[in-house]
């Protein structure tokens, strides 16, 4: 039972620590399917999680917070489009640059308002995204198997949570079930069938891009708002590139992006839960390697254990209408 | 009385210093099919992508069904009834074609419903003119010619009235293309009107009612078609008289150069592409290989130019075995006097990313003629590419050019430049003017026979059935991976027909 209850635990955990990377994913497929390499991804959501910790702790309002993530992180993904978009910029030198940005302006205009070395003020709960206990949780919690699963693994998140894990239908159905779907893919794999098509290529990545920057934002104001209580520099800590990585894994559709993310998050979470204890057989193992075992999984399942993956053909080429 | 589709009045178009479309005038007849001819790079695709609304005249006018008309966008042009074919198609390879049919044209905001009322649509369209594709397939998976067949359902599907096929035929078998002359000419009888664009003359000839000819962007003639024939058409695309027929003596054939036998290939399915086949090739002849594309010719020149390995076999270069089934080396081939000029320029024969001097030595860089010790003698290079410029009149006459930025015909001649000036003992060359103008197909046709005359063994291999009955002294004709029948230059087309078809065989055989 110990070893059950240790397990819903990590399965808790990973469900916590996958959500920044799901939204942050399912970012970058938005863009991605529209043709749009987005390197950005951790900026955005960097740039996010500050602005959601600034505002909320300004304004003592947690929807003002998530509020403000989105719209700074909408600019910086405009920001993005205007370079890449409209003046066919490369999009990998933009999104790197977007990075930089975010790295150093979050500290410094964190410092500069709020005197904490680049932090923000620590949240007070009615700052935060509190978590949601669902209707029965606590009276089902002692039920066999089926109570912790309900009552640690459905319930008690906070809504940011569920945004997440709900955007994975959502974004399926968008893109596959609606014209505006037809129409972003359609741009991320021939965008010059798209413009003979009488349809604006520039406006339908922009629009792809405000996506983007949409869940980024939700991305960033989870991890300043939910997971932590404020904003530390630098906290986004490589997660839009395991995105990134998690997206190719995924082979750029919704629900395996989601599968992806949960094995990173898994794994994220197994090696916190590891550190420190003695494995059977194998003896201690130390920290860093626990720590490093995602990032070592990444480059092994990208080396090749994917199969093929087909980027969307039109992806990361500026278009030019042809002479 | 016939009524105006569309009239152009006084277009200008320029693309930085060069005028694309010079005070262009032109009148197409509704349910006409109207051709437009002219060398590559004479202004035709500018002139119907202006129409299209992909780009926008300088100046100008344009009326569709006389009245005047602003088509900013291709939204514009769609609006008023035009649709457009491109030369490369505008197709999202991994949708269906239903998907591509719908794409800017849907009905509505949810697909579920837009691709029911398109599914209806396309059914109606595909009886009514003989299109039939199956909306559910992936378009990546058909073939070329039903690819087209969705690109004129998509302009069908808007509503278009005026169909502008760009080079529709470049990339067709030639069966493919008469079945698309039999639907543009259904098309043309439901009262649609046609602007065919190509370079090809037969095309012209065959299907077109009107013929308008354009040359350095300008609009120099339009002709009723019965009252004009193929030679006034190619003066007036070039400017000047054009031999569409190359002049040539008797062949002085000499000694065996080449010998093939006992050649099999496969291709890279395994499926057997050259079946069996011998032949031989003398010095001071052009053998020409005709057939329908796909039939192993491709797979055949690979091998003999030592890229494909052949199964089983034996060649013999100047009475000396090459071991193509083992690990033939197209460099030590090239050293023993073959050259080759492959059907593929664009990924075979040249890299278009480099500039025009060294593509023109690739293959040839350790000849010590452009070696300085260790190091490319890059002036040497580039003296003996202007050489060659001038040589085979390549232009524009700047070897520093990138490849790229040189027509079609041009870069074929940096190929032909490039092997023939090695002075090879045995000369191969696959679709010698494919994509080619009319100008500089007449060249080229008298380089290989100059070749020929100096006592080099030519193998051309071409699925233009004229360049083959006018080049060759002998034609082999080749019909799933054999060669079906040996012929004269005298033979007919009609003849040489069936064969590629396959019918003579069957005869025989009975």
């Amino acid at each position: 039972m110990d070893l059950f209850n240790a397990f819903i635990q990590i399965l808790d955990s990973t469900i916590r620590l996958s959500v920044p990377l799901l939204l942050a994913c399912l970012a970058g497929l938005y863009s991605e399917r529209a043709g749009i390499f987005d390197i950005g991804l951790e900026g955005k959501m960097l740039v996010g999680a500050f602005a959601g910790a600034a505002a909320a702790s300004v304004f003592h309002s947690a929807l003002l917070g998530l509020g403000m993530a989105i719209l700074i992180s909408v600019a910086f993904a405009m920001i993005h489009g205007f370079a890449s978009i409209t003046h066919r910029g490369n999009q990998i030198v933009s999104g790197v640059a977007i990075n930089f940005i975010a790295a150093g302006s979050t500290i410094m205009l964190g410092q500069h308002w709020f005197q904490q070395g680049g932090r923000t003020p620590a949240l007070a709960p009615g700052e935060r995204f509190g978590a949601i206990t669902w209707p029965g949780a606590d009276a089902l919690r002692d039920v066999p198997i089926l109570g912790p699963i309900y009552a640690e693994l459905i319930s008690g998140h906070s809504i940011l949570v569920y945004i997440a894990f709900l955007m994975v239908p959502f974004t399926w159905w968008v893109l596959f079930r609606t014209r505006f779907g037809l129409r972003l893919r359609a741009v991320g794999e021939n965008p010059a069938a798209v413009d003979t098509a009488g349809i604006s290529v520039a406006w339908l990545r922009y629009r792809a891009l405000i996506c983007t920057g949409v869940l980024t934002g939700i991305a960033g104001a989870y991890l300043s708002m939910v997971q932590n209580g404020g904003f530390v520099k630098d906290m986004t800590a490589g997660k839009g590139y395991i995105a990134l990585a998690a997206l190719i894994f995924a082979k750029w559709k919704p629900v395996n992006a989601m599968f992806a993310c949960l094995l990173f998050g898994f794994l994220d979470a197994l090696s916190i839960r590891l550190q420190g204890t003695p494995l059977p057989v194998i003896g201690k193992v130390p920290v860093q390697f626990m720590q490093a075992l995602p990032y070592v999984l990444t480059v092994i399942l990208l080396a090749g254990f994917i199969g093929k993956a087909i980027p969307p053909r039109a992806g990361g080429v500026p278009y030019v209408k042809e002479r | 009385m016939a009524q105006a589709a569309i009239e152009l009045i006084g277009i200008n178009k320029s693309f930085g210093a060069v005028r694309a479309n010079r005070d262009i005038n032109l009148e197409i007849v509704r349910g006409t099919i109207h051709g437009i001819v002219g060398e590559n790079g004479a202004g035709k695709s500018t002139l119907m992508s202006i129409l299209y609304g992909f780009y926008q005249a300088d100046s100008g006018e344009i009326r569709v069904g006389g009245k005047p008309a602003s088509i900013k966008t291709p939204n514009d042009a769609i609006a008023l009834g035009i649709g457009m074919v491109h030369q490369h198609f505008m197709l999202v390879d991994n949708f269906t074609v239903l998907e591509n049919v719908i794409l800017g044209a849907e009905s509505d905001a949810l697909l579920t419903k837009s691709i029911a009322k398109a599914r209806s649509e396309l059914e109606r369209l595909e009886r009514e003119y003989g299109l039939e594709v199956d909306p559910d397939a992936i378009i990546e998976e058909l073939p070329v010619g039903l690819q087209q067949r969705v690109e004129i359902l998509k302009a069908l599907y808007r509503g278009a009235e005026i169909l502008i096929l760009d080079e529709p035929t470049g990339v067709l078998t030639p069966a493919e293309a008469d079945h698309l002359f039999r639907i543009l000419k259904q098309l043309k009888e439901q009262g649609k009107t046609v602007v065919l664009i190509t370079h090809k003359l037969r095309e012209i000839m065959a299907i077109t009612d009107t013929v308008s000819v354009m040359r350095q962007g300008t609009m120099v003639a339009t002709r009723e078609t019965r009252k004009t024939t193929v030679e006034e058409l190619a003066e007036l695309m070039v400017g000047r008289r054009v031999l569409l027929r190359v002049e040539k003596g008797e062949a002085e054939a000499g000694g065996v150069k080449l010998a093939v036998k006992n050649l099999t290939v496969k291709d890279s399915r395994g499926v057997t592409m050259v079946d069996d086949i011998s032949f031989d090739i003398r010095a001071g002849e052009i053998v020409g290989i005709a057939g329908v594309a796909g039939n192993g010719q491709s797979e055949l020149l690979e091998a003999i130019s030592g890229i494909r390995r052949a199964v089983s076999g034996s060649v013999m270069l100047d009475g000396k075995p090459i071991d193509l089934t083992g690990a033939a080396d197209p460099g030590e081939l090239r050293d023993r006097g073959l050259a080759h000029v492959p059907e593929d320029r664009h990924h075979v024969g040249l890299v278009l990313a480099f500039e025009e001097n060294e593509n023109s030595i690739l293959g040839y860089h350790d000849d010590p003629r452009y070696l300085k010790g260790p190091f490319l003698d890059i002036d040497a290079i580039r003296n003996d590419a202007r050489d060659k410029i001038t040589k085979y009149d390549i232009r524009p006459a700047d070897c520093r050019l990138k490849t790229a930025n040189f027509s079609g015909g041009n870069q074929q001649k940096i190929v032909l430049a490039r092997e023939m000036e090695q002075d090879p003992g045995v000369l191969i060359v696959g679709q010698p003017t494919r994509g080619v103008d009319v100008g500089a197909i007449e060249f080229i046709h008298k380089r290989l026979i100059a070749m020929r005359d100096q006592g080099k063994a030519v193998l051309v291999v071409s699925v233009e059935l004229d360049e083959i009955r006018s080049l060759s002294d002998r034609i082999l004709v080749m019909f799933a991976g054999r060669i079906v029948g040996e012929r004269g230059p005298e033979a007919t087309e009609g003849e040489l027909g069936l064969l590629m078809a396959g019918v003579e065989q069957r005869e025989a055989a009975e």
